[in-house]
C-alpha cells in the first residue's frame, strides 16, 4: 500500500517536471497552434471554393467542426506528435544523466526498475496529453470557425454530437497508445546515451523510418509489423457501426513494441554504469 | 575487527574503464563512527570508488559492504540510510532548491510524505539555505549549489554520509561551516566518509585516513598511526654547522643537512636529550633545539608524489 503511494508520489513528481517545463508547454502550444492554423486555412479555402468536390475528411471539416478534431489528429500524427513524444522520451533517462541528476535519483534510492516504470508511465501520460490536446484543439477551432452539428458517419448515417465527440476521444486514445509505444522505443534509446538531443533525434528518425517503410509497396509483407502501419485506422471509428478489426490489430502491435522496448530499457538500465 | 564494527568495507575492489585500470584492488575498512578522510590527487580513482560504494557503477572484481549490506545487491535496503554527495551537486536547473529536494524525497521509496515538508525545511536550515530555498537552482552560486547537495544528503537521518569533495566551491567561511557540520554529524553517531584531493581540508576533522594513488589504496588507518609512519625531525639552530654535522654523523643521523640557521635531520630512535648533550659536549653552541612534529602533509606527498600532475 505504502509502496503504491510512494510510486504515485514519484509519478506526480515526474509529471510536474514534464508539465512544468517551459519547453514542453511551448511544444504543446505549437501542437495546438498548428491545428488552429489548419482550421484557418480550411476556412479561407472553403470561402473561396464553397463546393469542394472531394469527399475526404479534410473536406468534411467545412461542413462540421467536429471533423477538424479528426483531421487534426491525422495531420499531426504524421510528424508533430511523434516528434513531441520523441523529445519527452529522449529526455527521460539521457536528460537526467546529462544533468547528473540520475546519480542522485539512484542514490536516493529510487530503484532502477521503479525509475524505468515511472518514466514509462509518465511518457504514456505525455502521449495521452498530446493526442487529447490536438483533438481538443481541433474541436474548439472547428466549433469557432465552422460550427458543430451532428456529424455524418463515413457509412452515410447520421450520428449524435455526443457520439461524434466520444468517437473523437477514442481516436485520440488509440493514437496515444501508438505514441506511447514509440515513447518506449525512445525510452530505450534514452538509456543508451547521456545526450538527450541524440536520443530525441534517434527516436524521431525511427518514427519517420516506420512511415517511409510503410509507404514502400515492395515491402508490403513488412507493413503489418510496422508500428505506424495502422495508426491512421482511427478513421474506422467514423464508420457506423465502428469498424474495429484494424484498430484492435494496431493496439496489439503497439503493445508488442511497448513490451519489447520497455523490457530492453529495463535490461539496459539495470546494469548500466552511471558515470555522469 | 568484526563485520559490524565496519560501516563500510571493500575487498579487492577493481574497475576498468576501457583498458584503463581506474580502481585497482582497493580494500577499504571504515570503522563505524569514524570520520574517514579519503584523499588522493585528482584522477586517483576516488570518485569511481565512491560510485561503486553507492551502487552507481558495478565493480569488475571485488565486493562492497555498506552498513552490513552488500552493494549493489542490497542497495534498496542500505541506501536509505546513506546520504551522499557524489562528484558535485546536480539538480534540475529550472526547479527551485526546495522543489529539487521534494523531487529527491519522492524518489526515495521509503520516505514518509507526511514528514517531507518538515525534513526538507530542516535540511535547508542546516546548510543555511532557507532564505534561498525558493530561488531557481540555475540562479544559485557554486557555494549555494554545494550546500543544496549537502542538504539532499541530510533529508533523512543517516547512519553513513559519503561526501565527495564537500567543500568544493565554498568560501573559507563555508568550508568552516562544512567542517562543523561534519563534526556535528559524527557527534550524532553517523559515520562520515569524506573525500578530498587536499589533505588540509580533511586533516582536522578526520579520525581515519585512506590515501589513494593511481587507483590503489596506498595507506589506511587511524590518523595517529599514519602520522607515526613519517619520521619525526629535529632542527638545531647553531652557528657551528660543520661541527654539528660531524657530531650528528657520529650519532648515526644519516640525513642531517645544512639549513639557513643550522642543521636538520630525522630523529629516528635517538632521544633528543642525547643529541643535545653530545652537541654541547662537542662545544657546538646550541641556540635552539626543536623537535618537529611529523606533518601528515609530508606523508601525503611521500605517498602520492608531489607536483601538479594528474594521476594518469
Amino acid at each position: 500500500m505504502s509502496a503504491a503511494r510512494g510510486w504515485l508520489r514519484l509519478l506526480g513528481s515526474e509529471l510536474r517536471l514534464i508539465i512544468g517545463r517551459r519547453r514542453n508547454q511551448v511544444g504543446l502550444g505549437v501542437l495546438f497552434g498548428l491545428v488552429v492554423m489548419v482550421g484557418i486555412v480550411l476556412k479561407v479555402s472553403a470561402m473561396r471554393h464553397p463546393r469542394s468536390p472531394s469527399g475526404d475528411l479534410i473536406a468534411a471539416v467545412a461542413g462540421n467542426g467536429i471533423f477538424l478534431g479528426f483531421a487534426a489528429l491525422s495531420i499531426e500524427i504524421a510528424l508533430f506528435l511523434p516528434l513531441a513524444i520523441s523529445v519527452l522520451a529522449g529526455d527521460a533517462i539521457a536528460g537526467e544523466a546529462n544533468q547528473g541528476t540520475l546519480r542522485y535519483l539512484l542514490v536516493a534510492p529510487v530503484g532502477r526498475a521503479r525509475l524505468v516504470l515511472v518514466k514509462a508511465t509518465s511518457l504514456a501520460i505525455g502521449a495521452l496529453i498530446g493526442a487529447v490536446v490536438v483533438a481538443t484543439a481541433g474541436v474548439l477551432t472547428g466549433a469557432v470557425l465552422f460550427g458543430i452539428g451532428p456529424p455524418t458517419s463515413l457509412s452515410g448515417s447520421q450520428l449524435g454530437v455526443a457520439d461524434g465527440l466520444w468517437r473523437l476521444l477514442l481516436a485520440a486514445l488509440y493514437l496515444a497508445a501508438g505514441l506511447a509505444a514509440l515513447a518506449m522505443i525512445g525510452l530505450f534509446i534514452s538509456t543508451l546515451t547521456e545526450q538527450p538531443i541524440a536520443a530525441t533525434v534517434a527516436t524521431a528518425m525511427v518514427g519517420t523510418l516506420f512511415w517511409i517503410l510503410d509507404s514502400v509497396p515492395q515491402l508490403d509483407w513488412l507493413h503489418p509489423w510496422l508500428l505506424v502501419d495502422r495508426w491512421l485506422a482511427f478513421v474506422d471509428l467514423l464508420r457506423d457501426p465502428p469498424f474495429t478489426d484494424r484498430i484492435v490489430a494496431g493496439l496489439w502491435v503497439d503493445l508488442a513494441y511497448a513490451a519489447v522496448f520497455l523490457t530492453l530499457a529495463w535490461l539496459r538500465l539495470r546494469t548500466k554504469d552511471v558515470t555522469s | 575487527m568484526s563485520a559490524d564494527a565496519l560501516a563500510l568495507s571493500t575487498t579487492g575492489l577493481t574497475k576498468r574503464f576501457g583498458r584503463q585500470l581506474v580502481v585497482d584492488d582497493v580494500a577499504l575498512a571504515v570503522p563505524t563512527g569514524a570520520v574517514y578522510g579519503f584523499i588522493g590527487p585528482n584522477g586517483s580513482g576516488k570518485t569511481t570508488t565512491i560510485r561503486m560504494l553507492l551502487g552507481l557503477v558495478r565493480p569488475e572484481a571485488g565486493s562492497c559492504r555498506v552498513l552490513g549490506g552488500a552493494i549493489p545487491s542490497e542497495s534498496a535496503d542500505v541506501l536509505p540510510r546513506v546520504g551522499a554527495l557524489v562528484e558535485g551537486p546536480a539538480f534540475h536547473p529550472y526547479l527551485s532548491g526546495r522543489a529539487n529536494l521534494h523531487r529527491l524525497d519522492a524518489a526515495d521509496a521509503r520516505s514518509d510524505p507526511a514528514t517531507s515538508e518538515r525534513r526538507i525545511g530542516a535540511a535547508l536550515d542546516r546548510v543555511g539555505l532557507t532564505a534561498a530555498a525558493g530561488k531557481k537552482y540555475r540562479a544559485y552560486s557554486l557555494g549555494m549549489r554545494q550546500r543544496l547537495g549537502i542538504a539532499a544528503a541530510l533529508l533523512q537521518p543517516r547512519d553513513l554520509l559519503v561526501l565527495d569533495e564537500p567543500t568544493n566551491g565554498l568560501d573559507p567561511q563555508g568550508t568552516r561551516e562544512v567542517r562543523h557540520l561534519v563534526a556535528d554529524l559524527a557527534a550524532d553517531g553517523a559515520t562520515v566518509f569524506v573525500s578530498s584531493h587536499l589533505l588540509s581540508e580533511v586533516e582536522q576533522i578526520c579520525s581515519h585516513l585512506g590515501v589513494m594513488r593511481t587507483g590503489r589504496l596506498v595507506a589506511q588507518g587511524p590518523i595517529g598511526e599514519l602520522s607515526s609512519l613519517t619520521a619525526t625531525r629535529f632542527r638545531v639552530r647553531t652557528a657551528d654547522v660543520d661541527q654539528a654535522l660531524a657530531v650528528l654523523g657520529g650519532l648515526g643521523v644519516t640525513d642531517a643537512v645544512r639549513t639557513a640557521e643550522g642543521v636538520t635531520g630525522s630523529l629516528g630512535d635517538l632521544a633528543p636529550e642525547r643529541i643535545v648533550r653530545d652537541l654541547v659536549e662537542a662545544d657546538v653552541s646550541v641556540a635552539e633545539f626543536v623537535q618537529v612534529a611529523p606533518a601528515l602533509e609530508d606523508l601525503f606527498v611521500q605517498l602520492t608524489g608531489e607536483g601538479f600532475d594528474v594521476s594518469g
